[in-house]
């Protein structure tokens, strides 16, 4: 066990799994350089042909690990923020996603397509993007979208291992937070597998990506509250643990659903909806989503920051839902 | 090369090129009785160079096509039955009914798809040539793409891509006069698909995709180039779509001009046909193959429409690796 951040996790990841299988490979935009650290000293170890800077060229470089995964590769590309996959829907939605079914199953798609949730600190409405769940409607992708640096590693390298491609969302919030990782090799996390992050009883909170760490904190806030609040972490999105959340919705009989993306078509609308098809007879209370509200982020941090799930929103929700009042303002 | 091997690979040309047209000819007419549901987007006129194209190829070499699909895996040697089961939607097919007449890939043969976004093989052409050189194999990729796409962002992703990596990579315009309904020249800036080579600093080489040896030649020295490590060359294909974008559509949308008869008139196998007789390859030898070709696709029809249909379990796998459960609303439906 060491305790690394987020970033030494995806670092370690992608450096054992390049020691470990020859066939897998890494390019992407200045990605030699090492921007964030994720790949320190890879061209040194690994060379100029295994870490590839490409022009940028999303569609091109996404479609092309399409093409090399095909013929018996298992590119990992590191698309840099998540914002810059648009230009790529092309490849990814018409290539990789479909190649495999639409050939009936004679194209082999090992990849892995990295890319960073780059929002809350004033890089504007093109840059802050949380797309993931926009490919979640899309099938033949599976999506991972890790909360701290255990899971950040144990799923990324579970991401090159597995035959499918999958997307890794990297919450940047959780970029310097370091917890304990196993140093074994061969340590991985199932895909498809969440975790319940902290037990409880009155209320379930699903968070995606980096609001886990947020429920966390709304949750010791509302133990003082006497709201016993249990925090599940999906860790992936595609495929969806959806036994876990229903479970723990069944115990508490309440759930808000905590997702950094846009409200509509959300991570959270989808997690919501399968409560309410599938638990609605255990439900006390309506399912509520805590997300970001459909406008764009702006610049400006004064605007900016309150527009994310925050742990006073986690809080109010959870009061309302157990119906609690609201802790009155203290006199000044 | 001894001349009788010389002519074998000539008369292994003119049965590729026959075996499309006749395949072309008999899938058009089947569609129009209602055997084959969807849009069919037929290969006619073209068959040079495609059968050019692929005879330059090694089988291991890879290949990306486009929509317009059938011609290119015939021209690589595909079998037929799996193909004319696909455009009926026959699990025997060779996507197993979930791909048809846009798709016909067969990766056997070194396919690695028909995709039917217009332009999107350019980078996973680039990708392939990439995963050739990477693991050390001395085999090239292939980009079939038409005058239409020749404006898409992909193919010049793609080209410029394989050009910066010196990737082993050919890039084939199949310029057939017509992106849909729009001529080229109305399509495509300036005078040749080929010129836009220049801008990536490789070899961009125009020529007579009706003679398919024309078309071989200018392909092999391609793939030469490229098995050498000296990087992609683009070939733009002079070229002609006998059918509509579409068959059976009600109506033609291809604005025929003046040149339409002329193109007619130089069909290329019509021409290679006169080519080989003139070399002294006897005229009932071709016969012959013309025959055997007929009995070919007769059989591919027959096998695909005793084939049955996918069972319902087929449209939930191979979204992934591990086939998806159906949903017990949709089953009790289905």
């Amino acid at each position: 066990m060491a305790k690394i951040t987020y970033l030494e996790a995806i670092y370690q990841a992608q450096a054992e799994e390049m020691d470990r299988d020859s066939k897998v490979f890494i390019m992407g935009e200045d990605i030699r350089c090492n921007v964030f650290g994720t790949t320190t000293g890879f061209v040194e170890r690994f060379g100029e042909e295994r870490v590839r800077d490409t022009p940028i060229s999303e569609n091109g470089f996404i479609g092309a690990a399409g093409g090399a995964a095909m013929v018996g590769m298992r590119p990992i590309v590191d698309a840099t923020i998540s914002s810059f996959l648009f230009p790529a829907m092309d490849q990814i939605c018409s290539i990789i996603a479909k190649s495999r079914y639409i050939y009936g199953g004679q194209a082999q798609l090992p990849l892995v397509i990295r890319s960073c949730l780059f929002y809350g600190n004033s890089n504007a409405a093109q840059h802050s993007d949380r797309p993931y769940s926009m490919f979640m409607n899309m099938p033949g992708l599976k999506i991972i979208a890790p909360s701290n640096a255990h899971d950040m590693k144990g799923l990324l390298k579970a991401a090159i291992r597995d035959d499918d491609p999958v997307m890794s969302f990297e919450d940047s919030t959780c970029w310097m937070v370091k917890s304990e990782v196993p140093d074994d090799l061969d340590f991985v996390i199932p895909l498809g597998k969440g975790e319940v992050k902290r037990e409880g009883t009155d209320v379930t909170v699903v968070a995606i990506a980096g609001a886990v760490n947020i429920a966390l904190k709304a949750a010791e806030k509302l133990k003082a509250e006497g709201i016993s609040v249990e925090v599940v972490d999906p860790r992936t999105l595609v495929p969806l643990d959806r036994d876990i959340i229903l479970r723990s919705v069944r115990k508490t009989g309440r759930a808000i659903c905590v997702d950094p993306a846009h409200k509509t078509c959300s991570a959270a609308s989808e997690i919501a909806a399968t409560i309410a098809e599938e638990a609605f007879e255990a439900l006390r209370a309506p399912v509520v989503r805590v997300t970001t509200p459909d406008t764009h982020l702006p610049f400006s941090p004064h605007i900016e920051k309150p527009l994310y799930p925050s742990v006073e929103r986690i809080m109010d929700a959870a009061r309302r839902l157990v119906g609690a009042p609201a802790p009155q303002p203290q006199p000044a | 090369m001894s001349a009788s091997r010389d002519n074998d690979r000539r008369i292994e040309k003119y049965r590729r090129m026959q075996r499309i047209r006749q395949f072309e000819t008999r899938a058009e007419t089947i569609h129009a009785a209602g055997e084959i549901p969807g849009a069919l987007h037929t290969y006619a006129g073209m068959e040079a160079s495609g059968v050019g194209a692929c005879m330059a190829l090694r089988d291991d070499d890879y290949m990306v096509g486009t929509h317009r699909s059938h011609g290119h895996p015939i021209a690589k040697g595909a079998k037929l039955r799996p193909l004319m089961a696909e455009l009926l939607g026959k699990v025997t097919g060779i996507c197993k009914g979930k791909g048809g007449s846009m798709h016909l890939s067969d990766f056997s043969m070194g396919s690695l798809g028909e995709t039917s976004i217009v332009g999107s093989g350019g980078p996973v052409t680039a990708g392939a040539a990439l995963g050739a050189k990477l693991q050390g194999l001395d085999r090239v990729a292939l980009c079939f793409f038409g005058d239409g796409a020749s404006s898409e962002g992909a193919i010049h992703e793609g080209m410029n891509l394989a050009a910066v990596w010196k990737l082993p990579a050919i890039f084939v315009c199949e310029n057939n006069r017509f992106g849909m309904s729009t001529p080229t020249a109305a399509g495509v800036a300036g005078a040749h698909v080929a010129d836009r080579a220049h801008g990536y600093g490789i070899p961009g080489v125009i020529v007579d995709g009706q003679d398919v040896d024309a078309v071989e030649a200018a392909v092999r020295e391609a793939v030469d180039r490229a098995r050498a490590g000296k990087g992609p060359t683009l070939i733009e294909t002079k070229t002609y779509r006998y059918a509509d974008h579409a068959v059976n559509m009600g109506r033609d949308l291809t604005p025929r001009g003046p040149e339409h008869d002329e193109w007619l008139a130089r069909d290329p196998i019509v021409l290679y046909r006169a080519r080989l007789v003139e070399d002294g390859i006897s005229g009932s030898d071709l016969d012959a193959i013309d025959v055997q070709v007929a009995e070919e696709v007769a059989d591919a029809l027959n096998f695909a429409r005793e084939s049955a249909y996918p069972a319902f379990e087929e449209a939930f796998d191979h979204v992934f690796v591990d086939r998806l459960p159906i949903p017990d609303d949709v089953r009790a439906h289905a």
